[in-house]
């Protein structure tokens, strides 16, 4: 039964997407989508569940019945078990997001698009964490990553289509670089299968092939996991879709692409052989540092607030990428414990983003002014949340820093120590512009008459409900860190090669 | 239940209650949570040790023994006497801000791992900068900036150096470190900063005249002391400090005799008096941290006292400059004579609680035979009397009549500071009350007649020189003078001195002062340049440039395995 489980995970969503379009009215797709992600969610538990009665840690399921290496296999250790998780978990929160899905951001009469590309969205992120196929990854690849071209198109302002269609390109150059490393991959080994790559590839690691088909798959999966400098596509796509949207993929698009290349590293090819031998980490660590810098200053000095956060998302990515080039069992933990906080605090910012919009009708930084006092609520998450960037202690973000940081020392890297906390100072910088623009300035009286608006209200439950559930887990996971770094350094020392 | 509760957690969770009552309701509850704190706080027993988990390490949360316990007592009443002070502001952010800060600097002081000490070191940072920005001015908003961007900073200094240490010694418990490592040194920096070491001072100077009248109360007495409390439980007995300290003793009185803003000559005095303590901690035996202790807890009540008048007088008459004030003693005879109370006291008279406390360091350091340390702390004790002693009182409130007539300050200021008047008085003639809770067993006693004889000279004779050189007209009525005359012994020197730190202290000072403004412009001009929206790289590139970067990229990571390969 456990093994079925695997399977139901995507079949679900899949099968739903389809349905959904064939329901007659909005609330009706909203609530429709909304159990099945909560389906989805109370698979992924009862996944990690009995992962943990499992002696080795992996339940695999043969698709069709057809024995790998021919047939498909769904496989799941602890890392997919957490990220499908974090994936479905975060769907069910922010789903509930309504009224009216995105409210206004989405056109009248399309809403039963929306919830049916984001079932696919799901399905497809759900796919690519659960395989155990290299080119069933691409194909789920695909299908999320098209349902998220249309998703972003979705949003109102005219500049969405054109921020989809930049997203597209670099989404299919991106595809077709990693479909390349893994046809490559195909010719040298014979073979699909991840773990049955494993084994076969150290007989051929020494050729150019296999080199070239590592840098094919390290940048294909770097342009859709934003790694500076292939990051481009992101601010434009995160800031022009609706804020659902947003929220739904900064918080587990981007994460999945991470474990997509952990997985890359380090179970097909082997941290030794893409660090020691190769040293990638030559490449990756200037870049990852040079994000966490550059994506901040840029976030630094925008005049959006949905920007603000899609340029500090680079950020944190570098972070995340960070952890991953230190190669070592605390990195990989950091890594992976910043994947799941992050998703939680980028979340709960772009749903509060959403409320704002809802009722102000923008997010330009300028029409944050003295919006504390009329949305408390909204900018209280808004201030958790950004506590949560800076990484304060009690919030998930000093977590994940501190892993971090600890990971840095264990390698006597003084210097990228100091860098990181260095770089939380910028974060500083952005969360407080926020936080003054909420509190401590007056609207223009200008702006107030221009837009002849009704008076801008606190957000309906139905909105803040979702925003606090996901900031309210930022403390929450910062206080009691069981379930994440618990997990995460099961996961961690299983990819490293020295736990179950 | 009461022993799962930290201290000062009661005034931060009451803290927050109170802009949620009624205005009446709301001030009685600050009232009692200092007192049901105090109370609480002598409940818990001798050596608790609260403990919390948190990601797989174990806090001690709360420590409580006799060190922490004095700096609890003492917060305690600080917050209870400044809450009455501030009783009649009408501003719900000071009032919330205040127990906030108070609460988090007590729950601070029973922190028993550096990890929970960095926690309330940010919140007293973070909750203090709404005092300076309840003023409400556009100099105190960039004073407040400057303010939380150093305290922020001292509190990243803070975490690096745990984080450090921990990674070398596998604990994070807050007990004595001494300078052996990296991560104690980034650690002592971070209290430095906190304690206002000399260079690491201006924050103190800048940002404590700028807050409100009431919040200038509340941060004298919270955030250095608590500096002095981190530094006398981390560091004691580090032979550094007593240089650091003597230097903070004498330094001040410089700029603080020349100084016009009679509440910024309070903040240089400030850290004159934390230089006494610096020193008492460098000395590190039982006795000298006993005098640190006691001298903490009667300069809280003292200083407090002192800026709560100059509080009074700026509520009233709306400037604390001294060549503007003069004569306020005819309508404000009370605020006058409670400040003399404190002037008396930080100077040291005998039957007042300044010296009962300074002179146990005093004797500490010559018992150790810190003979030169000494001397500049009997140096800085003429200091004081000078700039505190008789500055304060003098120019304010007689000299040259100014022709004000402010009224007497609001009844709340007054029961305020004859509270804390009591309090001075109380521990000058009872010390015994105050020798009780000290943490060390190290028997003293203030009232012998060697120390009373010389102390009085001192300042006997100060006072002596001030009346005759009023009398004979040697004393010029101008303000910058007045301060320099008042002994002989430096009549000549000190004017000398000043000029020549002024002038060339003035000009380095300006030059780095220069050089780092050209700097920063040049930084923040640079990265807005690039990485505003219109930047290179603030704005998100064409496809076809992004292109070009994947196509960089992968090449870069070929040539990268190329080029290990021929290198070998």
């Amino acid at each position: 039964m456990n093994a079925h489980l695997l399977v139901l995970e995507v079949v679900v969503p899949l099968m739903a997407a389809p349905l959904c379009m064939l329901l007659p009215s909005k609330p009706a797709a909203r609530m429709f989508s909304i159990a099945v992600a909560w389906i989805t969610l109370y698979l992924a538990w009862s996944i990690l569940g009995a992962l943990g009665a499992t002696e080795h840690g992996v339940i695999a399921y043969e698709l069709g019945g057809f024995p790998p290496p021919f047939g498909i296999e769904l496989r799941v250790d602890w890392a997919n078990a957490y990220l499908l998780l974090l994936v479905s978990g975060i769907a069910a929160v922010v789903l509930m997001f309504g009224p009216g899905s995105a409210g206004a951001a989405v056109a009248e009469g399309r809403h039963a698009f929306f919830y049916t590309a984001v079932l696919l969205a799901l399905a497809g992120l759900l796919g690519i964490t659960v395989t155990g196929d290299a080119f069933n990854v691409f194909v789920f690849l695909e299908v999320s990553s098209l349902a998220s071209y249309s998703l972003i198109g979705l949003g109102r302002g005219a500049r969405a289509p054109m921020a989809a269609f930049s997203y597209l390109i670099m989404g299919t150059i991106g595809g077709t670089l990693f479909l390349l490393g893994v046809g490559l991959l195909y010719q040298m080994t014979g073979t699909l299968n991840m773990a049955d790559l494993t084994t076969r590839l150290p007989d051929v690691l020494d050729t150019r092939t296999i080199v070239l088909a590592l840098a094919l798959l390290i940048v294909g999966v770097g342009i859709k996991l934003a790694v500076y400098p292939l990051h481009q596509w992101l601010p434009n796509a995160y800031s022009f879709a609706p804020s659902v949207v947003s929220a739904f993929l900064a918080a587990t698009s981007t994460k999945v692409m991470y474990y997509v290349l952990v997985r890359i590293i380090f179970t097909i090819f082997g941290a030794a052989f893409v660090f020691e031998t190769l040293h990638a980490d030559y490449l990756l660590l200037p870049l990852s540092l040079i994000a966490m810098f550059g994506g901040s200053l840029a976030a630094i000095y925008q005049h959006d607030l949905k920007r603000l956060l899609a340029y500090s998302s680079v950020a944190q990515v570098g972070y995340m990428m960070l952890g991953l080039t230190l190669a070592s069992a605390t990195g990989l933990t950091a890594g992976l414990v910043h994947v799941f906080n992050h998703a939680l605090m980028k979340g709960g910012l772009f749903l509060a983003v959403g409320c704002i919009t809802a009722q102000v009708g923008s997010s330009a930084m300028g029409d944050l002014r003295g919006l504390g006092k009329r949305m408390p609520f909204t900018c209280a998450a808004l201030v958790v949340g950004g506590l949560a960037l800076i990484g304060v202690p009690s919030t998930v973000g000093f977590v994940s820093k501190w892993y971090l940081v600890q990971a840095a020392l264990e390698q006597d890297l003084l210097s990228v120590a100091a860098l990181i906390l260095l770089s939380s100072l910028l974060a500083v910088v952005y969360v407080w512009r926020v936080v003054e623009l909420c509190y401590f300035s007056e609207p223009d009286a200008t702006q107030v008459e221009v837009t002849g608006r009704p008076p801008v209200r606190e957000a309906p439950l139905g909105q803040l409900l979702p925003t606090w559930i996901l900031i309210g887990s930022t403390i929450i996971f910062g206080l009691t860190t069981d379930l994440t770094v618990g997990t995460a350094s099961k996961a961690a020392a299983q990819l490293m090669g020295v736990g179950p | 239940m009461l022993e799962q509760l930290p201290p000062g957690m009661l005034l931060m969770l009451g803290g927050l209650l109170v802009p949620l009552l009624p205005r009446r309701l709301g001030q009685a509850l600050m009232l009692a949570l200092p007192l049901a704190g105090l109370a609480h706080l002598w409940m818990l027993p001798q050596g608790l040790v609260m403990t919390m988990e948190l990601g797989g390490y174990v806090l001690d949360v709360v420590r409580v023994d006799k060190l922490s316990r004095v700096w609890g007592t003492i917060f305690h009443i600080a917050a209870f006497l400044s809450v009455i002070y501030a009783l009649h502001v009408d501003d719900k952010v000071q009032h919330v801000a205040g127990l906030i800060y108070a609460g988090s600097a007590i729950a601070a002081a029973f922190a028993g791992d550096l990890v929970t000490l960095f926690f309330y070191w940010e919140i007293t940072a973070i909750s203090s900068v709404f005092l300076i920005l309840a003023s409400r001015t556009a100099h105190a908003y960039s004073v407040g900036l400057r303010y939380l961007v150093i305290q922020v900073g001292s509190g990243v200094l803070l975490l690096a150096g745990t984080i450090v240490h921990y990674h070398q010694t596998g604990s994070i418990g807050f007990d004595h470190l001494g300078l052996t490592g990296p991560g104690p040194w980034l650690i002592f920096i971070a209290f430095g900063i906190k304690a206002a070491f000399p260079l690491l001072h201006n924050w103190l100077q800048d940002a404590y005249p700028a807050a409100t009248p009431t919040g200038t109360v509340f941060l004298s007495a919270f955030t250095t002391k608590l500096a002095i409390y981190a530094l006398a439980r981390g560091f004691s007995g580090t032979d550094m400090l007593i240089t650091i300290g003597a230097i903070m003793t004498a330094f001040p009185i410089f700029f603080a005799v020349i100084e016009n803003d009679l509440r910024r000559v309070l903040a240089y005095s400030l850290n004159n008096q934390l230089g006494f303590m610096v020193v008492g901690i460098g000395i590190g035996t039982e006795l000298s941290i006993n005098g640190t202790a006691a001298h903490a807890f009667a300069h809280i009540l003292y200083k407090a006292l002192l800026f709560m008048a100059m509080g009074a007088v700026l509520h009233r008459v709306g400037t604390i400059k001294a060549t503007e004030l003069g004569g306020l003693y005819k309508s404000m005879p009370l605020t006058t004579a409670f400040c003399i109370v404190g002037s008396m006291s930080i100077s040291a008279f005998p039957l007042l609680s300044g010296f009962v406390t300074k002179s146990m360091i005093m004797t500490a350091a010559i018992e150790e035979h810190h003979t030169w340390a000494f001397m500049v702390l009997l140096f800085a004790s003429a200091g004081v009397m000078d700039h505190s002693g008789i500055k304060i009182p003098f120019f304010s409130f007689f000299a040259h009549d100014s022709g004000k007539r402010p009224k007497e300050a609001p009844a709340n200021m007054l029961l305020a500071m004859a509270l804390t008047a009591f309090a001075c008085i109380f521990i000058g003639v009872y010390p015994s009350a105050l020798y009780a809770i000290l943490p060390n067993d190290a028997p003293y006693n203030a009232y012998d007649a060697t120390h009373v004889v010389t102390q009085l000279q001192l300042l006997l004779f100060a006072a002596l020189a001030f009346g005759v050189m009023l009398r004979t007209g040697v004393y010029p009525a101008e303000v910058r003078s007045t301060n320099l005359d008042f002994d002989w012994t430096y009549r000549r020197a000190l004017p000398w001195l000043v000029a020549v730190i002024r002038k060339h202290g003035g000009r380095v000072w300006q030059e780095q002062k220069d050089l780092g403004l050209w700097a920063a412009r040049g930084v923040i001009g640079l990265t807005r340049r690039e990485y505003s929206p219109e930047g290179t790289f603030g704005e998100p590139w064409l496809i076809g440039r992004a292109a070009v970067w994947t196509a960089f990229v992968l090449v870069a990571f070929l040539l990268l395995e190329m080029w290990l390969r021929v290198s070998g």
